[in-house]
């Protein structure tokens, strides 16, 4: 049987359902019994089941096939909120503290203890600050081969720990690292896993994670859950939750694990790091972001942009034109193929804003936009917009920052 | 050497709009087109193919009509498409997805080298490379933005991370994820185009891959959907006009306490 259908002799034709269907999988074609009427017919190829259009057909006419899940697993086994605490080098990284945010109230609804899992090599010291930051336990694995972060090893060190003491739910950064690790450690665990969430809540009945994220470039939200499988699973963008706050004299517990040798194995070996040259591109963790587009008009003016992101401490982003066009390197880009952003603030000079860039830095919380084009898209996503010669306000603004800040 | 790429078809998403009465998408218009990082994952398995010989085959999970994906991978150069396509695949999320695809791969035999994008531009997970890693185990290298060296039994590659790049090693058989960064792929040639044309696209179905019914669809996913909504939007923005003399400092004196909370 097809797991979404639609009832003939119920259906009206009155297209709710087409309207409601986020991915275009209804339409409407002739009713085979009566020529007059057209009814609705939904593509499976298309469809997702997210039931959208059983929830707006007003007559009863589709019927989803609603299945009693057994879950393959004890449920009520699994506990506790566990934060992946990425380090690079030894130091946390700061979405670290972001998930230890979001998991702190996560954890407090569930009425569970929040812990994070330390991997690396002589990182045992830095358990301290993940408690000050809210951890109630810390799982540290410290050992030689886990200095820098390996698919391999750091998964197989996961799964193990996962495995053995049964987490009710883990959150990772949606970083290049997160990305890699979380999703080999979901398909060996068969667990869900949302990637890039930007919001999280308890549901108050089933006690499921409600997880909610953007999709086709950010046109349309989400919310994912996994009812049956623990750990519930995911990975949560840069900048969008808050970091705890640190309390001096936090009291928890480190709990020094130990695994076998076999798992601290890598197929894969990591020959060395080269750090991009400019100290401020690491644009997913900037508070702010100065990003440069074509409508500077040459790639000379990037100095301009790179000036004001310096006295304001941010870092310097680029639209894909400009990156396309060779001004600035590809580690810049904000946008669809480049990096998604959610900076404090936002400024966009000379940008037009193409939807894939705003794909990549809508959710900012205030963007600033500079554009001599009144009707450039970018400035219906702007809190602020000038309508102006780039050149000639970007080295204004740079300019009164320097008087404000005494620069 | 047998090199993989991994294809989606999915909407242009530059097409896709919000209607501000309804809230809903507007889909009327809106192209299929191959994800755009995939691009990027079959120009960079013909560069392979050009440096080590062998054969490229493409693969695609979706329905009947991503076979168009497939068709333009082969006017490009690619020497095989297989659309992996069946009902029982319906609802599937990335766990699902990518058992599908790993198990399309092992029908196919052996396969030295698997690329794909690093994500699709209508999901925008990153999970389905890393997950057909692990269900095939073999060893992966995400985001590449370069490969160094490459031979018949190891590769060499770039990895993209924030705050620079990793020079990772690995062995063959091995999963590559691809960055925009690693080339400009090249347009397809009139033979090319002609060859797409007159291509063999093979299906493979559940049954001929010899699936775990419980590991499809919408049975295999553990995560639901259970809301899909319209963003709340922007809006209340403020167009501050006047001479660059007075927008500048209006606009400074309303941002500068940002600026102030983060140095």
């Amino acid at each position: 049987m097809d797991p979404i259908k639609i009832i003939q002799e119920s259906c009206v034709g009155c297209t709710l359902c087409e309207t409601a269907c986020p991915f275009g999988a209804v339409v409407m074609v002739d009713s085979e019994t009566d020529d007059k009427k057209k009814i609705a017919e939904i593509d499976l190829n298309t469809c997702t089941l997210c039931g959208a259009c059983v929830e707006a057909c007003k007559f009863d006419a589709i019927e989803m096939e609603e299945k009693t899940v057994v879950p393959g697993v004890e449920l009520s086994a699994y506990k506790d909120v566990w934060v992946f605490a990425e380090q690079h080098e030894g130091e946390i990284q700061t979405i670290t503290y972001e998930l230890l945010g979001e998991g702190r109230k996560l954890a407090d609804d569930l009425g569970m203890d929040l812990c994070a899992v330390l991997i690396g090599s002589g990182i045992g010291e830095k358990a301290q600050d993940l408690i000050a930051r809210g951890a109630d336990k810390i799982y540290v694995v410290d050992k030689p081969e886990l200095a820098h972060f390996q698919d391999e090893p750091y998964s197989a060190v996961l799964v193990d720990l996962i495995n053995k003491i049964k987490p009710n739910v883990v959150l990772c950064g949606a970083t290049v690292v997160g990305r890699s690790l979380i999703s080999r450690v979901a398909i060996k665990i068969d667990a869900g896993l949302t990637a890039d969430c930007t919001a999280l809540s308890i549901d108050p009945e089933t006690k499921n994670l409600l997880q909610t994220r953007p999709a086709f470039g950010g046109n349309i939200m989400a919310t994912i859950e996994a009812p049956n499988h623990r750990p519930q699973m995911s990975t949560v963008r840069h900048k969008v939750m808050k970091e705890a706050e640190i309390v001096e004299g936090r009291q928890g517990e480190i709990l020094i694990q130990e695994v076998a040798e076999e798992l601290l194995k890598s197929r894969t070996k990591r020959l060395n790091f080269v750090p991009e040259e400019e100290s401020t591109v690491n644009i997913a963790e900037a508070d702010i972001i100065v990003s440069g587009g074509r409508g500077i008009g040459k790639p000379e003016n990037f100095a301009m942009i790179r000036e004001l992101a310096e006295v304001i401490g941010a870092g310097v982003g680029a639209s894909r034109a400009a990156v396309d066009a060779d001004w600035i390197p590809y580690s810049h880009q904000v946008g669809q193929t480049g990096k998604t952003v959610c900076p404090k603030m936002y400024i966009a000079c000379g940008i037009s804003g193409q939807i894939q860039h705003l794909a990549g830095m809508s959710s900012s919380e205030v963007i600033v936009a500079i554009n001599k084009d009144p009707d450039a898209p970018i400035f219906q996503v702007a809190t602020y917009g000038i309508v102006g010669d780039v050149n000639e306000v970007v080295p204004r603004i740079t300019e009164e920052f320097r008087n404000v800040l005494g620069k | 050497m047998h090199i993989v790429v991994l294809v989606k078809q999915v909407p242009d998403t530059a097409d896709v709009k919000i209607d501000p009465d309804t809230n809903t998408l507007i889909r009327e218009g809106v192209a299929a087109i191959t994800n755009p990082f995939d691009a990027y994952a079959v120009e960079e398995a013909l560069r392979l193919k050009e440096r080590l010989g062998g054969t490229v085959t493409a693969v695609s999970m979706g329905p009947p009509q991503a076979e168009a994906v497939l068709r333009e991978a082969i006017s490009l150069g690619v020497d095989n498409g297989v659309l992996v396509s069946d009902r029982a695949f319906a609802g599937s999320d990335t766990w699902a997805t990518s058992y599908t695809l790993a198990t399309a791969i092992k029908t196919l035999g052996d396969v030295d080298i698997i690329v794909c994008g690093k994500q699709a531009a209508d999901g925008d997970t990153a999970q389905v490379g890393p997950g057909v890693a692990t269900h095939l185990d073999v060893p992966q290298i995400t985001f590449v933005r370069k490969i160094e060296e490459v031979d018949d039994k190891h590769i060499v590659a770039e990895r993209l991370l924030e705050e620079g790049y990793e020079v990772i090693e690995s062995p063959l058989p091995c999963l590559l994820t691809v960055v925009k960064e690693i080339n400009d792929p090249r347009m397809p040639s009139l033979k090319g185009k002609m060859a797409a044309k007159k291509a063999e696209i093979r299906t493979m179905t559940a049954d001929e891959m010899g699936c775990d019914p419980a590991k499809l669809g919408l049975d295999g996913s553990p995560t639901k959907v259970v809301k899909i909504f319209s963003p709340p939007p922007r809006g209340g923005g403020e167009m501050l006009e006047g001479e660059v003399h007075e927008v500048v400092p209006s606009l400074v004196e309303k941002i500068k306490d940002i600026v102030i909370g983060v140095n």
